[in-house]
């Protein structure tokens, strides 16, 4: 039961369906049931079909099959392949794959790309290689012993022969591919490419404009179209009239499309389909429309708050119970209480949604920046009646998606459309769009209770939490388990104490919920890491000493909703991240008046991470001014790219502390744009220093477990400064006082 | 209507509505889309161009104003992302998805335009009006400073 949900996303990471998802949408059942390939092994595939091109004129061009959304992955995957085909970085090209799920896992996210493209990736390039090798070894009539690749070539040391690979490629690739598990990898001392530090491939393209995104595609004949959706979740058109829409020069037509239930949800609405971006909007705001607001319409974050903490007031499902927590902390001298509540954060990746298709009676074309293509390209076969090899999908590069654009929901209506008008036409959301249909990260409430024992000791970690579960947005109705989405490591903290109860309660809501950068580590991981501190300082402990002391002995701990796929976390690993940032970090190192530092470490996505933040407050505002991170994601494969990755969570995560808070009203969101829903900007920005661990172990995610503890980080800081906590994220102002 | 304005350099004409903001008569007209959409606002600076020189947000400015000006954009810059900025971005590697970086870019070279060596506070100053949600920001620091010390001395 309990690793039920960890098992589904990993699996609809792979192929962007769950077992309980697929029940529920007829569409996904009915390509699943005709097509094994997604369900089963990929066959042995001849790398020269699915990874590697090469013309004669030697052009060698290395296949990407994940997509590509800021996170680097366009560059990390290729250099594996580089390494083991041994060729010269700077000479290869990069394309995207195209969608086929037979061929490629395309689903990009859970930070898993690297860690579950590594072997494969090696595999490939090295079957590659070895093909290259024996196609040169027959040419030459020599033991293939005696040849060895270099640099796009193959080189028989003894007669100086050497071949490019463009020469030997035509009899290469008919060649028998070499058994997968058994194909020689190379020695990673003999590395030239994984390991060192590489520019992102597309850095060029994305500093001249020519990189192009999915909003950027550009079809012959195409329209543009903007949507008028509900502003209540859940709501739908009760009647509309479109005349003075159709009067706004530009606009060619208005229709309407249903909304999409359980797996889509889309919310259907009124579309305006016009020459450019600029007249649909005008159109749309041309448009009067009366909404049926749907049974969520009373919700707002009071009623949600008042949820909450009635929900608190009584005991949760047990979903962990060592020893005796209640009894512990009912007797206990030394203890402490203390709630945590986070709202509804979104994603607010810089492009907005956008998807372009182009359905005709015998094929369907679409570009879009999807974390997701095979399942847009099922979405799109299921709205057009066309065989899912009939839909070309193209992947285009994203503007940010943190997980917001693994959803179908901006695909499956620009399917929708199209379908309708039988022309190419890009649905296009504004931000206002983006922002108010969002699928959030669930809004959560944790009452924590602790007691440290005369030995200084944790006694007893007790952890309520009451959310709005992802699993119960996505659960076929009656099978949810809706607490497996909600704490993760928060289930088997690193802390030894005997007494461990986690309990859990789900609050419901109508509002959207889904996967966001680093899912529920960014509360759960705030809270354990922040609660923590708290028990450091009822101890009289140096925070982390006591951290250090309360990890204590090397040992595996099991992932405790998944513990057979997920790995365990290993404490010799996290004490090693907080040694080497307390170190780099000058811990216990006297600082400016004013001024304090505070520490985080955390375990996620198979990656340990520790962060020191050294706050001030300025000007009745938290002022972040150093932060240092150390992370141990196994072997890095680009270092540049894994310090990039940290970077940029560290500021994702200082926004969620800041300002990220969709509030509700109405059973609709609030806010509307960058005005009225801030980030941070360039002033607010710390220094940050990355240390990156030069481990050797597999290699695990880093687009997210920078997240975590960020904030926690800051706010421990912020104690240590002014000797309160703050458990409610964002930070307000009147909180600072 | 028609607007003729000069376009990286080039006398370009459009017939469209009036009160088109230059960024869609650039994305959607055009077809020049290295100019982004971001929020419609003037909040994000996704879609910075220059006009006449000056940093302008391209999203809430009419076409009728553009007439007889000089636009440019990222695709203006260079022909081959040599301009000093484009140098030291792709050197700092400071793009992640990218999306907002023509405007960095944009904003960053009208910057160093009128201050060649800026300070920390001027690169605050001059940048806060761009919104980078992957937090490129260090990164973005670097690169100035860096395309200070490469730009050809005046």
């Amino acid at each position: 039961m309990a690793d039920r949900f960890a098992l589904d996303r990993r699996e609809f990471l792979k192929t962007g369906v769950t077992a309980s998802t697929a029940l529920l949408i007829g569409f996904r059942l009915e390509a699943q049931a005709d097509d094994p390939a997604q369900t089963q092994e990929k066959p042995r595939i001849n790398p020269f079909d699915a990874w590697v091109k090469i013309t004669p004129d030697n052009r060698i061009t290395l296949i990407l099959g994940k997509s590509e959304m800021g996170q680097g992955i366009m560059t990390a995957l290729p250099m594996i392949l580089a390494e083991e085909l041994c060729v010269d970085w700077k000479k290869v090209r990069i394309e995207q794959a195209p969608t086929n799920p037979k061929v490629y896992d395309h689903g990009t996210g859970g930070s898993g790309s690297i860690a579950g493209s590594w072997l494969p990736m090696r595999q490939a390039g090295a079957a590659a290689r070895e093909m290259l090798i024996t196609a040169a070894a027959q040419q030459w009539n020599v033991n293939r012993d005696t040849c060895v690749a270099k640099d796009g070539g193959v080189l028989h040391g003894a007669r100086k022969n050497y071949l490019t690979y463009g020469e030997l490629v035509p009899t290469a690739s008919k060649l028998p591919v070499p058994d997968l598990k058994t194909v020689p990898l190379k020695n990673s001392s003999d590395f030239t490419v994984v390991g060192h530090d590489t520019h992102r491939f597309e850095g060029k393209a994305k500093s001249d404009g020519s990189a192009k995104f999915g909003i950027d595609a550009r079809v012959a004949g195409m329209q543009y179209a903007v949507i008028a959706r509900c502003p209540v979740f859940g709501g739908k058109v009760k009647s509309f009239n479109a005349e003075k829409t159709k009067r706004v020069p530009g606009v060619r037509d208005v229709l309407t499309i249903e909304a999409v239930g359980q797996g889509a949800f889309t919310a259907g609405g009124v579309v305006v389909i016009a020459d450019n971006s600029w007249a649909a909007i005008q159109g749309r705001e041309a448009l009067t429309i009366e909404w049926d607001e749907g049974p969520t319409a009373s919700e707002s974050s009071e009623s949600l708050h008042a949820q909450f903490v009635a929900n608190a007031s009584k005991p949760g499902k047990a979903v962990r119970n060592d020893g005796d927590a209640d009894g512990t902390l009912t007797a206990a001298a030394k203890k402490v209480e203390a709630v945590y509540e986070f709202p509804f954060a979104p994603h607010a990746s810089m492009e907005p949604m956008n998807c372009t298709v182009h359905i005709q009676a015998d094929r369907a074309e679409a570009w879009i920046p999807t974390q997701a293509p095979q399942w847009a390209q099922d979405v799109i076969a299921k709205v057009s009646g066309l065989p899912r090899e009939s839909v070309v999908v193209n992947t285009t590069l994203m503007g940010g998606a943190f997980g917001r654009r693994y959803q179908a929901d901006f695909v499956m209506e620009a399917a929708q459309v199209a379908k309708a008008t039988g022309k190419p036409v890009m649905v296009l959301w504004t931000r206002e769009d983006d922002m108010q249909h969002d699928f959030y990260r669930p809004a959560s409430y944790h009452k924590m209770q602790g007691a440290v024992g005369s030995d200084g000791k944790i006694a007893a970690w007790k952890h309520f939490q009451t959310s709005t579960s992802i699993d119960a947005m996505w659960s076929e109705k009656g099978k949810e388990t809706p607490e497996n989405s909600e704490f993760a490591t928060a289930a088997f903290i690193p802390y030894q104490t005997p007494n461990y109860r986690v309990e859990y309660t789900l609050a419901t809501s109508g509002v959207p919920r889904a996967w966001w950068r680093s899912v529920e580590h960014s509360s759960s991981g705030f809270v354990v890491e922040c609660f923590a501190d708290e028990l450091a300082a009822l101890a009289g402990a140096d925070p982390y000493e006591f951290r250090l002391a309360m990890i204590g002995s090397d040992r595996e701990i099991p992932d405790f909703g998944n513990p057979k796929e997920g790995k365990p976390l290993r404490t010799a690993r996290q004490k090693a991240v907080l040694k080497l940032a307390a170190e780099k970090a000058g811990w216990g190192t006297p600082l400016p008046k004013g001024t304090a530092r505070g520490i985080a470490s955390y375990y996620s996505f198979e990656s340990y991470t520790a962060c020191v933040a050294e706050v001030s407050i300025k000007e009745k505002a938290v002022k972040v001014r150093r932060l240092v991170y150390a992370v141990d994601c196994g072997r890095p494969i680009n270092p540049n790219g894994v310090r990039a990755q940290v970077e940029s969570a560290a500021i994702y995560g200082l926004s969620a502390m800041l300002y990220d808070a969709i509030t509700i009203k109405g059973g609709r969101v609030e806010q509307s744009n960058f005005d009225d829903y801030k980030m941070p900007r360039i002033p607010e920005t710390p220094v940050t220093e990355v240390y990156v661990v030069n481990s050797t172990e597999e290699p695990t995610g880093i687009g997210e477990p920078g997240l975590p503890v960020v904030a926690a980080a800051v706010c421990n800081a912020l104690y240590a400064l002014t000797g309160k906590r703050y458990r409610r994220l964002p930070i307000r102002n009147e909180d600072l006082a | 209507m028609a607007v003729t304005f000069t376009l990286n350099g080039k006398s370009t004409t459009v017939e469209v509505d009036p009160q088109m903001p230059l960024l869609w008569v650039l994305r959607d007209t055009l077809n020049m889309t290295g100019t982004k959409f971001g929020c419609g606002m003037a909040l994000c600076g996704a879609c910075t161009v220059h006009i006449n020189g000056e940093a302008t947000r391209s999203c809430i400015t009419p076409i009728s104003s553009v007439a007889g000006k000089k636009v440019t954009t990222i695709e203006g810059l260079s022909a081959d992302a040599s301009h000093p900025v484009q140098v030291a971005w792709i050197e700092e590697d400071v793009p992640q998805c990218g999306y907002c970086q023509s405007g960095q870019i944009m904003s960053a070279v009208a910057l160093l335009s009128k201050k060649p060596n800026p300070s920390d506070a001027d690169i605050d100053d001059a940048m806060s009006g761009n919104i980078c949600r992957c937090g490129t920001y260090q990164r973005i620091r670097k690169a100035i400073h860096r395309a200070a010390s490469l730009q050809p001395t005046k």
